[in-house]
């Protein structure tokens, strides 16, 4: 697809000061997005894409959309190549635009190495501290509590139980018990993980994920290339992706960036949830997968801790056969980022290559869905719908 | 204070947080606040998130609330870590303290205490109201 004619500039701004005493790098950011939006006659609310590179603080983008308040942005981008990021960021747009991905695209710089060092500040290359580190970091936030409080507001909320929650890693031992290179391959029971110690409340160690090093890698190709190639084919169908936050202080831990991203990639994909024969959940805890699954439209908003009970997810026993190499929760979470093998094995079950005790039979469809940063602040959400030639 | 109390780790402070912390230190918990749209918010920040005013200033809390979530995470100091709704509106990050994380519960009523960092300000937590 060519981005000729597809997109184009509908605003601009560049920010009067050249020493910005007294302002954060966030609060230029702001002003620049805010001089932007002025000048293109836009409001806030239009933004549905943002792109960032790494003059932004914090995580991708993320804590900038938090920080700006940007409660629609459906696409979002932080590759980082030094000065050269926004032009290509202009390009990367524009290929949105053009593919219906979004309609407003936003990006911005900013910079203050001259006021840092007129105030005696030594300027930082390559990350400065996010907007909220300030308000959080006294707190002791973990990984683990962050998702925790999550869990046991979904509890509170919708009546899901330990109990429920343990399926979701006892179908992923089952699982893991077929992958030599799984890190933990014994098959658990629901009462093995309510009885192992808890490390945060409500979660207990068997509700967290391995952590383990390695990684993966992934080649997307043109169709011609494809046709070249001598492993099976798997289309991509669609994809959606959504930052989530904590929406100004209007603080909301029930749900995820999926209630966004997943029926954007349904919808592109032209597929309906009794389609899709495998999913790869992302499983940094049992209480990703129970809060995902629901923001998907698997299953009705609360029922997850329901549909995930009595071997749900097991391959061969359950309807919707999940993580099928172990996941994050026994298998493998490389460097703390589970997406990529997300994506490996939503591939090897559509080629038909994962283990023939877990395989899905006539798996044409699946889908894989990553999660990143902290479900219990702000987040990014990804899903992506695979399918066979035939799809 | 106590030695506990001092073991707060201190905040990072920057321009547009330095009034909010300072107020800690006369034990005054803020959230922001934009005179244009109206709206409270949480964290205050120069320009207002739902509408980007720049008519934004601090406006004082009452310093009640109560807990949206919580979790106790375990070890050698067990400590919790919770979301508390302010009186005003908005949710925030916190720590629920001196009280038995044993008995705590979502919509459970709490109220602001300040644990001094040693660096010229205090964090606010909560505890049972």
């Amino acid at each position: 697809m060519s981005i000729r004619g597809k997109a184009y500039i509908g605003g601009i701004f560049e920010h009067p000061t050249r020493v910005a005493l007294g302002k954060t790098l966030p609060q230029l950011h702001a002003e620049l997005a805010k001089g932007a939006l002025a000048d293109a006659g836009l409001g806030k609310d239009d933004v549905d894409a943002y792109y960032c590179a790494g003059d932004a603080p914090g995580m991708g983008g993320i804590d900038m959309v938090e920080y700006m308040g940007l409660n629609n942005v459906r696409q979002i981008d932080s590759t980082e190549t030094g000065g050269s990021s926004y032009v290509l960021h202009v390009n990367h747009a524009a290929q949105a635009i053009a593919a219906g991905h979004c309609k407003v695209a936003l990006i911005t710089l900013a910079g203050h190495p001259a006021a840092d060092a007129q105030e005696g500040v030594r300027t930082r290359f390559g990350g400065e501290t996010p907007p909220a580190a300030g308000f959080e970091s006294s707190y002791r936030p973990t990984i683990v509590n962050m998702y925790a409080m999550c869990a046991q507001r979904h509890m509170y909320e919708y009546g899901t139980t330990s109990e429920q929650m343990a399926w979701i890693k006892v179908a992923a031992s089952h699982h893991a018990q077929h992958n030599p290179h799984a890190l933990r391959r014994e098959v658990v029971t629901v009462e093995d993980v309510v009885n192992s110690p808890i490390i945060a409340s409500p979660l207990h160690r068997y509700d967290c994920c391995v952590i383990t090093d390695g990684g993966g890698a992934v080649i997307v190709v043109a169709p011609e290339i494809m046709k070249s190639l001598k492993r099976p084919a798997v289309k991509i169908l669609g994809a959606g992706e959504a930052p989530k936050h904590l929406m100004n202080g209007r603080v909301d831990l029930t749900y995820s960036g999926a209630r966004w991203s997943g029926p954007k990639a349904f919808e592109e994909a032209g597929v309906a949830h009794k389609d899709i024969k495998y999913a790869s959940i992302y499983d940094s805890f049992t209480i990703t997968v129970l809060e995902t699954l629901e923001d998907l439209g698997f299953c009705e908003k609360g029922q997850g801790g329901k549909f995930v009970s009595d071997g749900n997810l097991i391959s061969g026993v359950g309807k919707l056969p999940f993580n099928t190499d172990g996941g994050g929760l026994c298998s493998n979470h490389p460097g703390n980022r589970g997406g990529m093998t997300k994506v490996l094995e939503a591939v090897r079950q559509i080629r038909g290559e994962a283990h023939p005790k877990v395989q899905v039979p006539n798996c044409d469809i699946a889908l894989a869905h990553g999660t990143g940063g902290l479900l219990g602040s702000r987040m990014g959400s990804a899903t992506v719908i695979l399918g066979n030639q035939d799809s | 204070m106590s030695e506990a109390k001092a073991k707060v780790r201190a905040p990072r402070v920057n321009h547009e947080t330095k009034a909010f912390w300072e107020a800690t230190a006369q034990g005054k918990l803020h959230v922001g606040k934009c005179d244009d749209c109206g709206e409270h918010y949480y964290y205050p920040r120069a320009l207002c998130p739902f509408c980007f005013s720049d008519k934004t200033r601090l406006a004082l809390c009452s310093g009640k609330g109560e807990i949206y979530s919580y979790s106790v995470t375990h070890g050698k100091e067990p400590y919790t870590i919770a979301y508390v709704t302010l009186e005003e509106g908005p949710t925030i990050l916190t720590n629920i303290v001196e009280c038995d994380f044993s008995k705590l519960a979502i919509g459970q009523k709490v109220k602001v205490v300040f644990y001094d960092t040693g660096e010229g300000n205090a964090v606010p937590m909560f505890t049972a109201a």
